[in-house]
């Protein structure tokens, strides 16, 4: 689960980690009187959505993708400029690298302050899947996007493993501040801003902080100015205010539904459906229907022991994209009996008068009741032994890929 | 022989009281699985029924081991209390016997737990964790064998190919596959979804290579991170067996989570088509499509004799 910047910096300056003044607006008053109350001749103006490249992107009219504007994060030397940007971000769509060519629609701004920078840098803390530990990688690039810079000149990301039973040491912040080539007391805020960071990481199940830049002011202070926070969904019992933190607008209204109801869903770009069982064997499915020519238009997994009421949510959630014109079911029962999906799916295709074409592939337990129990349906319903024969079958049904 | 876990190797079932614990509990007895018992903190004392037979139930890991010498355990514990199942079991394991295999089957376990459950596993060599968020291990036998996990039972049989995945239902596709050109299992492996887990592919293959009982491997993987990659590379140097692989999610978007937590393709980096590759040079025999695995495996054993 991501979160805006304004909201990570609030996570921050409570965790104790120096940030610049700032506030959250959703109007150009807000953001006119926001600039009044800071009381610093600069400003930063700087949409809020939850993807990278902001800076570079390009805003456009929601409706008319009229063009309004270059950058996305506008610096303001005025009051005017504030309400020129402001009134250019606020309600149009922001395209970045991140977002594809839809964007997103900007709802939320953040205005802060000016700042010193003497330097900046890169800061990421992340769950390391190689080390199984929490990494802390840092870069004298700051500013830069971080994978080019890995790409281009590794030996400019310094990193730093943090041993789960010992925590953050002081020599690991202390290498890390002088690979930077920090010293004296910057080196010193740089140490007391990376203890507050794990503190916060750990203690809020994060899974991944950015900070691109990290700057040093003239006064060498360490600064986050920018923020990215993603949280481990799985902690999400322990966290109840990450409830007032969703900002359900940033995520796909049919996944979230999809979540409630126990199935994983995304939304893909083709017009085959499928309905599979086990989050590989959906992969796989989707994978399979490409090679035979077709182009699956989801992935869906509707867990181990799915029921006859999640099996027709299912298949109303795959439905509701206009683009679909075949479904492939393919379930291997294992806990999950093949005669009840055989019954959940006649059911489901009664009850939402399917039109579309329905290949069905059944293998595990109860298999051959199951095939009986669809052999007997009188619904316009294709079995099939495997998954190669029922892509197949679905890409033929539908005519072919797209 | 198999990997790790005998055909009547005895296994206890942490959160054996709950309700999917029970469940499992009895389709593992009905399978065959040597179940002693299991473990739920507060109801030491009392019996769960499995098959018609009483099993009894300690308050903790270490009782049960004194009691039943078990060889394994098994946790169905919901996600809030999963990890510290798992240090539980690594602790009494190593206190007592100092060796033990735990297979943790729980999916949804929060991330930073895992690493502080994984770090004090790996404090203590003589433990082995298995998953989480994965189907198990299953060791089929001649009449009945050791399934520890989720895995239907019925659909195996004892044999000669070692299967390692990440995913659930494709290694049961996989388990078919080898069924339909008339093969076995030595032992399938699910290893998990999740970003940190404790074995890993390598493990897993060393495990084959080493077993005299396993005379070809299936690996599957799927996108997410470079454990193929890596697992690949190390086979090319370490096995000589014959592999057979594939990888889910060829198809998947970027940054987009495909159901497991630990199947997302970040910064370009943890496609199926990089790791289609790393096997590819690695030697491995590719499938595709999951439905060729068994042609592929056939071909792969007729290419060393072994047909």
């Amino acid at each position: 689960m991501n979160i805006h910047e304004y909201q990570g910096k609030t996570l921050l300056r409570e965790n104790n980690v120096t940030v610049l003044e700032g506030v959250h607006c959703t109007n150009v008053e807000q953001a006119l009187a926001a600039y009044d109350s800071l009381g610093s001749k600069v400003v930063a103006v700087k949409s809020q959505i939850h993807a990278g490249g902001r800076g570079k992107g390009t805003l456009y009219h929601p409706e008319t993708r009229e063009h309004v504007m270059d950058g996305g994060v506008k610096i303001a030397f005025s009051r005017e400029e504030v309400e020129t940007y402001a009134t250019n971000i606020l309600g149009n769509v922001l395209v970045t690298i991140q977002t594809g060519d839809e964007g997103k629609l900007v709802s939320n701004l953040y205005i802060e302050a000016g700042c010193d920078i003497a330097h900046e840098y890169y800061l990421a803390l992340l769950v390391d899947r190689d080390t199984k530990s929490v990494l802390i990688m840092a870069s004298t690039e700051g500013g830069m996007d971080i994978e080019d810079v890995a790409h281009n000149t590794p030996e400019l990301i310094h990193k730093v493993v943090v041993d789960p039973n010992a925590g953050l040491l002081g020599f690991q912040k202390r290498d890390l501040g002088m690979a930077l080539g920090l010293s004296g007391a910057a080196l010193k805020s740089f140490g007391k801003m990376l203890s507050s960071m794990y503190t916060m990481f750990v203690a809020e199940d994060c899974v991944m902080v950015e900070i691109n830049p990290l700057v040093k002011t003239g006064a060498d202070e360490i600064v986050a100015l920018d923020s990215k926070i993603s949280f481990d969904e799985n902690a999400e019992f322990r966290h109840k205010k990450w409830d007032e933190l969703r900002d359900l607008s940033e995520e796909e209204d049919v996944e979230i539904r999809a979540k409630e109801t126990g199935l994983s869903y995304v939304k893909l770009d083709g017009n085959i459906g499928c309905l599979v069982n086990g989050a590989g064997l959906a992969m796989a499915t989707m994978d399979v229907i490409k090679l035979y020519g077709g182009e699956p238009a989801n992935f869906l997994d509707v867990g181990g022991g799915a029921n006859e009421e999640q099996v027709k949510t299912a298949f109303s959630i795959i439905m509701e994209d206009p683009n679909v014109k075949g479904i492939l079911v393919n379930i291997f029962g294992g806990i999950m009996r093949c005669d009840i999906i055989a019954r959940g799916v006649i059911a489901a295709t009664e009850a939402l008068s399917l039109k579309v074409p329905l290949v069905v592939r059944l293998a595990g337990t109860n298999v051959d009741e199951g095939k009986k129990i669809l052999a007997a349906s009188t619904l316009n319903i294709h079995a099939a032994d495997d998954l190669a024969e029922g892509a197949q079958k679905i890409v033929a049904l539908i005519g072919g890929g797209q | 022989m198999s990997i790790w876990i005998e055909e009547d190797a005895k296994v206890l079932v942490q959160g054996i009281t709950g309700k999917q614990g029970m469940f499992h509990a009895d389709k593992m007895v009905e399978y065959g699985t040597n179940i002693v018992g299991g473990c739920t903190p507060g109801k030491g004392g009392q019996t769960v029924e499995l098959q018609g037979n009483p099993y009894p139930v300690w308050h903790t890991m270490t009782d049960a081991i004194d009691a039943t010498d078990a060889d394994a355990t098994v946790i169905y514990v919901p996600p809030p209390f999963a990890a510290e199942a798992i240090m539980e079991a690594a602790d009494a394991f190593d206190f007592i016997k100092g060796e033990g295999v735990i297979v943790c089957i729980t999916e949804g376990i929060p991330t930073l737990d895992m690493v502080k459950a994984v770090a004090y596993v790996e404090n203590r060599p003589g433990i082995r964790l298995i998953g989480p968020n994965c189907p198990g291990i299953i060791t089929p036998g001649e009449t009945g064998g050791a399934k520890i996990g989720i895995m239907p039972g019925h659909i195996h049989a004892k044999g000669r190919i070692g299967i390692v995945s990440k995913s659930g239902t494709l290694t049961y596709e996989a388990v078919a596959q080898t069924m339909s050109i008339n093969e076995g299992q030595s032992t399938c492996i699910g290893i998990g979804g999740d970003p940190v887990n404790g074995t890993g592919f390598i493990e897993c293959l060393a495990a084959f290579e080493a077993d005299p009982q396993t005379e070809a491997i299936i690996m599957i993987g799927e996108i997410g991170g470079n454990a193929e990659q890596e697992a690949a590379a190390w086979a090319a140097e370490n096995v000589t067996k014959p592999i057979v692989g594939f990888v889910a999610g060829a198809t998947a978007p970027p940054g987009k989570r495909m159901g497991h937590a630990g199947a997302i393709i970040s910064g370009g980096k943890g496609t199926a088509e990089e790791k289609f590759e790393a096997f590819r040079e690695a030697g491995i025999a590719c499938a595709m499509d999951p439905s060729e695995l068994g042609q592929v495996l056939l071909e792969s054993l007729k290419a060393v004799g072994l047909r």
